[in-house]
């Protein structure tokens, strides 16, 4: 006789719901402590390494970057654009000599000056009137505010000013190259180079220039000067020298200022914003921090698969009773699974947080702002769980084929 | 009328080896619905091998095997498993207690498998745990308790899934003489209540408190007569 009130088990399907696999898991994992806290240590450690230097990268490019912004980050430059006419690539506008001045009454602009190349007709550029010393030296003109816009320095005398320029004076400042070239290396004489039979008192001598390099090769004579004797129609480039950060800002206004009524005409180039200069500097830092992470996850990663084969070996009799108790092989297998799934997953939650803090306290004591993706420890957690899924591949296989028979005679 | 919970007829099981195994031997064995069984042999007899066959924890190599009349030796692996949680109960000797889960967990641990709903998961351990005499410990880690507790707890468990055999392996074996007479009056208590049991032990104190008793040698079953004594 059956046992009365006895009723048959309720035959839905055999999967167990995905919230008691996790209770087993959770309980399997929380049964020994001691053992979990050494588990995650792998994967805390490398976490907290991947986090913290990604983190400490971010921040030092932030703070290199700063420092870039203010040489490179502060350079505009205008000129007029091309198009393809008839007759090959023909301006569509041509630049106002005052460009300088309408540029440096903007806020936010430092200096400014206008560049050009000035053909000489063919004349040759002498050091010595009437020697057989020819050089092709090329000339060019510059508004006085060019050489400050362009970080010149000068290794003896000085540049002309907006007196030689309103003069149209004969004056020439050097190149560094170019009076190699012509044989000067001293102003303090006052000598004279000659293009064709045309002498030019040489003012100056540039050291050294951020940008524009050709200038050292050339020999520089103010805009008008270069207008009234040679024909020169109008300045070829403004350079313009923003304050720090306001950059974009000048790149966007300039135009207007040069041309209110055909801004478009105008090409502007401005440096990039901030951030993606950053992140190429980034990218080269974080590099080999992340090589180094990385290194530390798979010691992680084989030290919870090593863990995690261990726990099966031990806990066999307990594979062998679930099986005893219905468990099938999946059961078992997703078991061990979810389980350093789940160790994984603390240990990155742990890193995570190891790995910001890392951050904060080296930028507070060396001063800096500390810059982290918000992206990067959020899925700092998850990329643990990940590695502890993967390195419970192959515990959980080994767990899915243990024998229940074996498990059960044993212990 | 209902088939027999057991019936096996010309079942055997060979373990190819090397060296080639014949375990169990042309066994024809019927367990009745409300029996209570005893199997007893010498260690090395077979009998654990039985146990494991009755059990669906391994296959015959050749003979049928019903089980509450479907014949479980053509199931694939997946519904023995299914049939072996719901209809088997397993009681062993060395228990198989989880550490570190309570009694009540251990005992909901049954059900967990076969998609028993939470609530009354938990109802009915703390009701088949309350059966058992352990109503006082649901809380109790299973490594605090007495062995013969430890062995109500695995007893309690086997018989949570309402199983149609409870198959005791050596149930006494770790047990003090106490704690194994208190066992054996549960199941005497249980098989009052209808419980079909099978007692797998080498202890003929133990097999004597069955109402029917089967003899395993070298493999080969025989008959023990109800009232005769084993030399």
């Amino acid at each position: 006789m059956r046992r009365p009130g006895r009723q048959r088990l309720t035959r839905r399907g055999r999967r167990m719901t995905l919230r008691d696999l996790l209770g087993e898991a959770l309980a399997g994992v929380a049964a020994r402590p001691s053992r979990l806290a050494l588990t995650t240590l792998g994967t805390v450690l490398g976490i907290a390494a991947l986090v913290a230097t990604i983190g400490l990268g971010q921040t030092a490019a932030g703070q290199i970057s700063d420092r870039f912004d203010a040489v490179a980050a502060t350079r505009v430059t205008v000129e007029p654009g091309e198009t393809d006419g008839p007759d090959g690539q023909v301006a569509l506008t041509q630049l106002p000599w005052d460009a300088p001045e309408r540029l440096e009454r903007l806020a936010g602009v430092a200096s400014a000056g206008t560049f050009a190349t000035v053909d000489v007709g063919g004349d040759p550029v002498r050091g010595v009137p009437y020697g057989t010393q020819q050089q092709t030296v090329p000339v060019a003109a510059a508004s006085p505010g060019l050489f400050e816009a362009l970080g010149a320095r000068l290794s003896g005398g000085r540049v002309f000013d907006e007196g030689h320029d309103a003069r149209g004076d004969a004056v020439v400042v050097l190149g560094r190259y170019a009076a190699d070239r012509l044989g000067i290396n001293r102003v303090d004489s006052q000598p004279s180079i000659f293009i064709g039979d045309r002498a030019f008192t040489v003012i100056g001598i540039l050291d050294g220039v951020d940008y524009r390099s050709e200038l050292q090769d050339s020999v520089i004579m103010p805009m008008t000067t270069a207008s009234e004797l040679y024909g020169l129609e109008a300045p070829e480039v403004l350079e313009v020298r923003t304050e720090l950060g306001a950059a974009q800002l000048i790149g966007r206004q300039a135009p207007i200022a040069v041309d209110p009524n055909n801004p478009d005409l105008l090409d502007v180039t401005a440096p990039p914003r901030p951030g993606s200069l950053r992140d190429n500097v980034s990218a080269d830092v974080n590099g080999l921090f992340l090589a180094l992470g990385g290194l530390a996850l798979l010691v992680g990663g084989l030290g919870i698969a090593n863990v995690t084969l261990l726990s099966v070996l031990e806990r066999v009799s307990e594979i062998g009773l679930r099986r005893a108790v219905g468990a099938g092989r999946s059961h078992v297998a997703g078991q061990f699974l979810v389980e350093s799934g789940i160790v994984g997953f603390l240990g990155g939650l742990i890193g995570s947080t190891v790995g910001v803090l890392a951050t904060v306290g080296v930028s507070v004591v060396r001063d800096w702002t500390p810059l982290l993706d918000i992206r990067l420890a959020l899925a700092a957690p998850l990329l643990g769980g990940a590695i502890g899924l993967v390195a419970g591949a192959y515990p959980a296989w080994r767990a899915s084929a243990v024998e229940p028979i074996t498990a059960l005679r044993s212990g | 009328m209902t088939p027999p919970v057991v019936e096996m007829s010309g079942v055997g099981r060979v373990f190819p080896g090397p060296p080639r195994v014949e375990a169990v031997r042309d066994v024809d064995l019927t367990i009745a619905q409300g029996e209570y069984l005893s199997i007893i042999g010498p260690s090395g007899s077979g009998k654990s091998t039985l146990l494991h066959l009755l059990g669906l924890l391994d296959r015959p190599s050749r003979g049928v095997y019903r089980l509450d009349g479907v014949d479980v030796g053509t199931l694939s692996e997946r519904r023995r498993t299914r049939v072996r949680g719901e209809r088997i109960g397993f009681v062993f000797q060395a228990f198989h207690l989880l550490p570190h889960r309570s009694v009540l967990e251990n005992v909901e641990l049954a059900m967990v498998y076969l998609r028993v709903p939470r609530k009354e998961r938990t109802a009915r351990a703390v009701a088949t745990l309350e059966r058992v005499g352990l109503g006082h410990r649901l809380d109790f880690d299973p490594i605090t308790l007495s062995g013969g507790e430890r062995q109500r707890v695995a007893i309690a468990r086997a018989l949570v899934a309402q199983p149609s055999l409870l198959l005791a392996d050596e149930p006494t074996g770790n047990l003090d003489s106490g704690n194994a007479a208190s066992v054996l009056d549960l199941f005497d208590e249980l098989h009052a209540d209808g419980l079909t049991l099978a007692v797998i032990t080498h202890d003929d104190g133990v097999s004597a408190r069955a109402q029917r008793r089967v003899r395993i040698v070298d493999g080969v079953m025989s008959d023990v007569a109800s009232a005769g004594v084993i030399a």
